[in-house]
């Protein structure tokens, strides 16, 4: 398979399928990291995520189109409202479904995911009804378009670059969120004792909500990020779903340095073998590989050490 | 022989409410039409079974029956297939013989794991055997580890895209997105006419009720009651010496075989196999089903399967907009309010009633009790 390819195209293939990979992989950070808050901090399996997703996703074109409308002359800025926008109503939404349906579902975690089904049907058909079953696509700003030529063979997409600052930033202030902050403190606290964290003054129902916001908050941040390359149906947030758990499932579920690494070591799997072979068969091997590795090692890559 | 130990009373009462329905009530009241959809619907109820014991018993969700049902469903079909796409009735391919996509995909000769859909009784035991198989394999991967719960179901969930995307994928071998259509005769016997239809219901329903009648087995002997005590106390049970994985592989396994049955059963009833069955979607849809008509309950199953899937042509007949907002709320209104489903607000709300009518004597309080309940219409 390597037989037609001089060793430097094989060197600008790589390099530039390892950067395909790479946006992959800040899509799949961005919605791994909001499914491993809520998944591996709180246990709820939300399979509604993706649909929290495709929120961000609309918010932004929305805003894309009111911002043309209303004000031009903040168009090369917009994307900066939409993410907060996106972030806001995808968080608020996901406050609303912890108050009105995960708080009583804490303790049967296979039925969260059976009712969160239920509602990522619902939010599916909501889109439907709202922004109609065509997909839409924003109008980037000029200066997202292009590439940056690096070398003859290499162009990067600016656009891409930007999703990919854009992942290491939220990533850095979730961790520093999650693990300076005192109110990260108290999710870890809740998360691993919560008798013992609600005797010590922590409210935990407002701790489980503002969690569940966060997740689902930094799943519109995704959405929003994921209008810049590609675009977005009612039923996107579906196809994306189960990869992400399974980034998720893969890292170790409690471990969100887990959640990275996975999310790289697929991703990259993916874009590079999707050159060589077909873009399904890519798919299927990489989700079989993952399967297998499962089978071999259910805690995941990066498990917590704990006496069970 | 059914004894009054083998179903208790309202079990049988369940039984014969669900027979008489079945048998009588449906195939004189509706058309062939009708009929047919009604077929079609039972099909789920197979995985349905399958589900309460693996799942309602085993305490296993499995997120990925979709693909053994299509396991059983393209295991038929291929045989189908290939008896529809004789060397006579291919005749204007480049090469006859072949099923019809082979030949548009370039395909010279039959692949070789299609050779042996060339016999019935081979397809036959094909479609009981393919899915234990993979069930068994999977099974013993993530049971023997310790697998389990949640991670058990998205596992599966994946496996039921990889399915999906390797049929869709691999379209020369498989018939792609479209799946195998234009299926014609079953061993010379062609399955497209009114007569055949009718017949097919009625071969439907007796298997059916075979498949309760063994799941009901299963349910009563002391591996039914080893599930359930797995379920609520697995350690307990494993230090009880029982191997746990081994009777998690053999529920789950059962599971598949019911839900391989139904799939077979599918091709033959609506005439073509699709990946539109096998996917994470319709794999879901069946959990839903069951969820409706009760976890806990074989009949309930059967219900849940038939009243959702009524449901769902007769809402998406007139509000096809309205009908995933009914079927979403119906799951979480389920899953929040009634655990056990349609069986178990009969058995805690009307079987009661019904007790306390018939015999005064009798004031055992039902409530909280998990029976089998019959229909809750």
């Amino acid at each position: 398979m390597f037989g037609d390819y001089s060793i430097s195209d094989l060197g600008a293939i790589l390099a530039m399928q390892g950067f395909a990979g790479l946006i992959l992989f800040s899509v799949y950070v961005l919605m791994a990291l909001g499914l491993a808050i809520i998944f591996g901090q709180m246990g709820v399996i939300n399979m509604a995520h993706g649909e929290f997703m495709i929120l961000g996703a609309y918010v932004t074109w929305m805003t894309s189109n009111a911002v043309q409308h209303v004000a031009p002359w903040l168009f090369p800025g917009y994307f900066f409202i939409a993410m907060i926008l996106a972030f806001i109503t995808s968080g608020a939404l996901g406050m609303l479904v912890e108050w009105a349906l995960i708080r009583h579902l804490y303790k049967r975690p296979l039925d969260t995911l059976l009712a969160t089904w239920g509602l990522s049907l619902i939010l599916q058909q909501a889109y439907r009804s709202i922004f109609g079953a065509r997909e839409v696509g924003v109008e980037l700003p000029e200066w997202m378009m292009g590439s940056w030529q690096a070398t003859d063979s290499i162009q990067i997409p600016i656009n891409g670059m930007f999703v990919m600052a854009l992942t290491i930033l939220i990533t850095t202030v979730v961790f520093y969120i999650l693990f300076w902050s005192s109110w990260g403190k108290q999710v870890r606290a809740v998360v691993q004792n919560r008798v013992m964290a609600g005797a010590v003054g922590i409210n935990t129902e407002k701790v489980d909500r503002y969690t569940f916001g966060l997740g689902c908050g930094i799943a519109g941040i995704a959405g929003s990020a994921f209008t810049m390359i590609g675009s977005t149906g009612p039923t996107a947030g579906q196809l994306y779903i189960v990869d992400t758990f399974l980034v998720v499932v893969f890292g170790g579920a409690a471990s969100l340095f887990g959640t990275i690494a996975s999310a790289f070591s697929i991703s990259q799997t993916q874009s590079t073998l999707e050159f060589f072979l077909s873009g399904s068969m890519a798919k299927v091997i990489t989700l079989l590989t993952i399967v297998g590795i499962l089978m071999v090692r259910p805690q995941g890559l990066f498990a917590l050490k704990v006496r069970k | 022989m059914i004894n009054s130990r083998f179903f208790n009373r309202s079990e049988l009462l369940g039984f014969l409410a669900l027979a008489v329905l079945l048998l009588l009530i449906l195939p004189l009241s509706l058309d062939i039409f009708r009929l047919n959809l009604v077929a079609k619907y039972l099909t789920y109820a197979f995985v349905g079974i399958g589900l309460v014991l693996c799942w309602g018993y085993g305490g296993i969700l499995s997120l990925g029956q979709g693909v053994f049902f299509g396991l059983g469903g393209y295991c038929m079909a291929m045989y189908l297939k290939l008896e529809a796409s004789s060397v006579a009735n291919t005749k204007i391919q480049s090469t006859p013989g072949i099923p019809d996509f082979m030949d548009w995909n370039q395909l010279t000769s039959l692949p070789f794991f299609w050779k042996p859909f060339h016999s019935f009784p081979v397809t036959l035991l094909a479609i009981l055997l393919v899915p234990a198989f993979f069930a068994l394999i999977i099974g013993a991967a993530m049971f023997k580890r310790r697998v389990g719960g949640v991670y058990f179901a998205i596992i599966t969930q994946a496996i039921a895209a990889i399915l999906t995307i390797l049929i869709v994928g691999q379209q020369g071998y498989t018939g792609g997105i479209n799946g195998i259509t234009d299926l014609r005769t079953l061993h010379g016997w062609d399955i497209r006419t009114d007569h055949a239809k009718f017949i097919l219901y009625f071969v439907e329903v007796v298997l059916l009720f075979g498949c309760i009648v063994a799941a009901q087995f299963i349910r009563l002997t002391k591996l039914g009651r080893i599930l359930v005590a797995m379920r609520e106390q697995e350690d307990r049970v494993r230090f009880s010496g029982y191997s746990v994985a081994n009777f998690k592989i053999f529920a789950f396994c059962a599971a598949a075989v019911f839900a391989a049955i139904g799939g077979a059963m599918f091709t033959l009833e609506v005439g073509f196999m699709s990946p539109s069955f096998v996917g994470i979607v319709p794999s879901i849809e069946m959990v839903i089903y069951t969820a409706v008509g009760g976890r806990m309950s074989i009949f309930g199953a059967v219900w849940g399967a038939l009243l959702v899937n009524f449901a769902k042509t007769s809402l998406s007949e007139s509000f096809p907009q309205l009908w995933l907002f009914g079927l979403g709320a119906l799951f979480i209104a389920v899953v929040l309010a009634f655990p056990n489903g349609l069986s178990g607000i009969w058995a805690d709300h009307i079987q009661p009633r019904i007790d306390r009518l018939l015999s005064s004597r009798k004031s055992k309080s039902a409530a909280g009790m998990i029976a089998d309940g019959a229909p809750a219409e």
